[in-house]
């Protein structure tokens, strides 16, 4: 009408925006194929070379028994599925915690939270709770005690005087993040565990070699059980992104319902921290990309993050065993190397009329 | 219809003891100096703020012991903060409007799309349907919010400074819009020729009490203008309308000499 006619340049072309169905389908394929891509290759690739056609047949179950099937189905498979599975669930993580405060500088890693769960797991690790339930159980419950302790305190750290500004929200995020990585750090030393300097390293960098068949599970299970609830949720999710007042008047307990949502960011980040050690920045980028390819309602946006979160940490990973190879570089250390730069380009390009 | 009263409605210092009644189908406006409690009372009645007193019902039923969905289904809001971080389209944004009718887990079905494209049109969104709605302009924002309260089907619409932003045109427009919904309506207005004119009844807050109330004849009066806002006005009816207009006495450069207060 008048509105558009009077200022035309304000329009841009978006016959085929974020919100458009065919888009989204395509959206999608285009990750799952990328993604297939991506595990392929990083089935492949490594200290050892191993032909794709090989793989295929190890992955089908045409080979014999050899030392290639033996790396790819028992060594490499497990580790890329644990990335996909960490990857997606920081992904997914991220996408909520950044609805949840209303700011798009949200993330597992950032917050805190990973660095709790670390410091959590690595308490339950010194103190020895359990012998052999350490790994499978009280491991990700030390770690969901932390990261939970971790989220409360930023979070109330960041909201004192009624409103949280992103900049107070990340600086109380990163302080506290320190601290739990630090404390962590000292509890390994002072244990004097054997290899405490490479155990620090991978609390507070993550990476994905301790990756087994048996140590899958859980992980996959909480991430299936953490976006099939969050799906389910898309709709009060939605209503956050309009302010806290809006989603009352809309219907919505806010503070319960946030208090549930950050319960459960918490455990799907502790697990997944069990697993992998803390790994920044997934939880930024992925969410941020998905976003703009599809729009910010959640039942869109999820799973696209979750893909994008999957395909991002498989293929840093890919690179933390190759870059350096035989070494393999924490793939913390990647992810950061890219994260970081995306952070300060996401302070710098801030929308209009929203303060940092 | 739906009927809305207030009985000693309190809220800490800012609002003390307001009683007030709207009547099935009527459009009352509040009026009365920045700082007399206006938001307060709104805020009080569509319940992002516990009162510390009193009662407000609807129909009977306290709007407090109805919790955030049942109230949402009965009583709609254009709330002052809204969403600039992340870019929902102004479609999906009115759509939000259908969530106290759903249960969370629920999409959209056909009917609630046709809902959402009726309100759009009108209040002339239509064009911007796919927009991101951090892009629009304050009016256009204003404008979307209502059209989400529209499809939010209330009994009760309680707004707060509805024009705020609006051009003239569009100030015309809403306030025409909200007297043909045939919901009960509770409208917090600055300007007093607006409220004189499209309120069947006002009430005045000073300082968190309700001063008086009556039609827009019975309340806009130099006397009443002086006490309250502490300016010295002419009231004269409408040549066309008749409904009671506001006529200002500039205050000389300099400012006030002396102050009423």
């Amino acid at each position: 009408m008048t509105t558009t006619a009077v200022r035309p340049a304000r329009t841009p072309v978006r016959a085929q925006g974020p919100a458009h169905p065919a888009r989204y389908a395509l959206v999608v394929a285009g990750l799952l194929l990328a993604l297939a891509a991506a595990v392929l290759a990083a089935l492949a690739l490594g200290s050892v070379r191993i032909p794709p056609g090989q793989v295929l047949d190890a992955l089908t179950g045409r080979a014999g028994p050899s030392p290639y099937r033996t790396i790819v189905l028992d060594v490499r498979l497990p580790r890329v599925l644990l990335g996909i599975v960490v990857g997606a669930g920081l992904a997914v993580v991220g996408a909520v915690l950044q609805a949840l405060v209303r700011n798009r500088l949200a993330d597992p890693f950032l917050l805190g939270i990973s660095s709790g769960a670390s410091a959590g797991a690595v308490l339950v690790l010194v103190v020895g709770v359990g012998g052999g339930v350490t790994t499978t159980l009280a491991l990700p419950a030390g770690a969901f005690a932390g990261a939970l302790l971790a989220l409360v305190l930023v979070y109330a750290l960041a909201r004192r005087g009624g409103t949280m500004t992103g900049a107070r929200l990340v600086l109380a995020g990163v302080a506290v993040s320190y601290i739990l990585s630090a404390l962590a750090t000292l509890l390994l030393v002072v244990a004097g565990r054997p290899e405490q300097f490479q155990e620090a390293l991978y609390w507070s960098l993550g990476g994905l070699g301790s990756a087994r068949w048996d140590t899958l599970a859980l992980p996959a299970a909480v991430l299936t059980l953490g976006v099939g609830v969050l799906l389910a949720l898309a709709r009060p999710l939605d209503l956050l992104l309009t302010g806290e007042e809006g989603a009352t008047v809309l219907g919505l307990d806010t503070a319960r319902f946030r208090a549930g949502v950050f319960v459960l960011a918490s455990l799907v980040t502790a697990v997944m921290v069990a697993a992998s050690g803390a790994v920044g920045f997934v939880g930024l980028m992925a969410p941020h990309a998905a976003r703009l390819a599809v729009g910010a309602p959640h039942r869109r946006l999820l799973p696209v993050a979750a893909l994008g979160g999957a395909l991002a940490l498989v293929l840093a990973d890919l690179g933390a065993r190759t870059v350096a190879a035989p070494q393999d570089v924490p793939v913390g250390v990647l992810t950061a190397l890219t994260g970081g730069p995306f952070l300060l380009w996401l302070m710098r390009r801030r929308p209009e009329g929203t303060a940092l | 219809m739906t009927e809305l009263r207030l009985h000693g409605l309190s809220y800490e210092e800012r609002l003390r003891s307001a009683d007030l009644t709207v009547h099935p189908g009527e459009t009352v406006g509040l009026i009365g100096p920045n700082g007399s409690g206006k938001t307060t009372l709104l805020r009080c009645v569509y319940g992002t703020l516990t009162p510390t007193g009193g009662r407000a019902t609807l129909d009977g039923d306290d709007l407090h012991a109805l919790g955030p969905k049942a109230r949402a289904r009965r009583v709609a809001t254009v709330p002052q903060d809204s969403a600039t971080e992340f870019e929902l389209t102004v479609r999906e944004l009115v759509a939000l409007g259908r969530s106290p009718h759903k249960r969370f887990w629920e999409g959209d079905t056909g009917d609630d799309l046709a809902r959402v494209d009726a309100a759009l049109a009108r209040v002339g969104l239509t064009d911007l349907a796919d927009r991101p709605y951090p892009t629009l302009s304050g009016g256009e924002r204003q404008r979307a919010l209502v059209a989400r309260a529209l499809v939010q089907d209330p009994a009760l619409l309680v707004l707060d400074e509805p024009t705020n932003h609006l051009d003239i045109r569009h100030q015309l427009d809403v306030l025409a819009l909200v007297r043909t919904l045939g919901t009960t309506n509770l409208l917090a207005l600055h300007d007093l020729n607006l409220a004189g004119a499209y309120c069947d009844r006002l009430y005045v807050l000073e300082r968190g009490r309700v001063v008086t109330g009556g039609t827009p004849a019975e309340v806009l009066t130099p006397a009443l203008l002086e006490a309250v806002y502490g300016v010295d006005a002419e009231v004269i009816p409408h040549p066309r309308t008749g409904s009671p207009t506001v006529l200002f006495q500039p205050v000389p450069a300099g400012g006030q000499k002396s102050s009423t207060m």
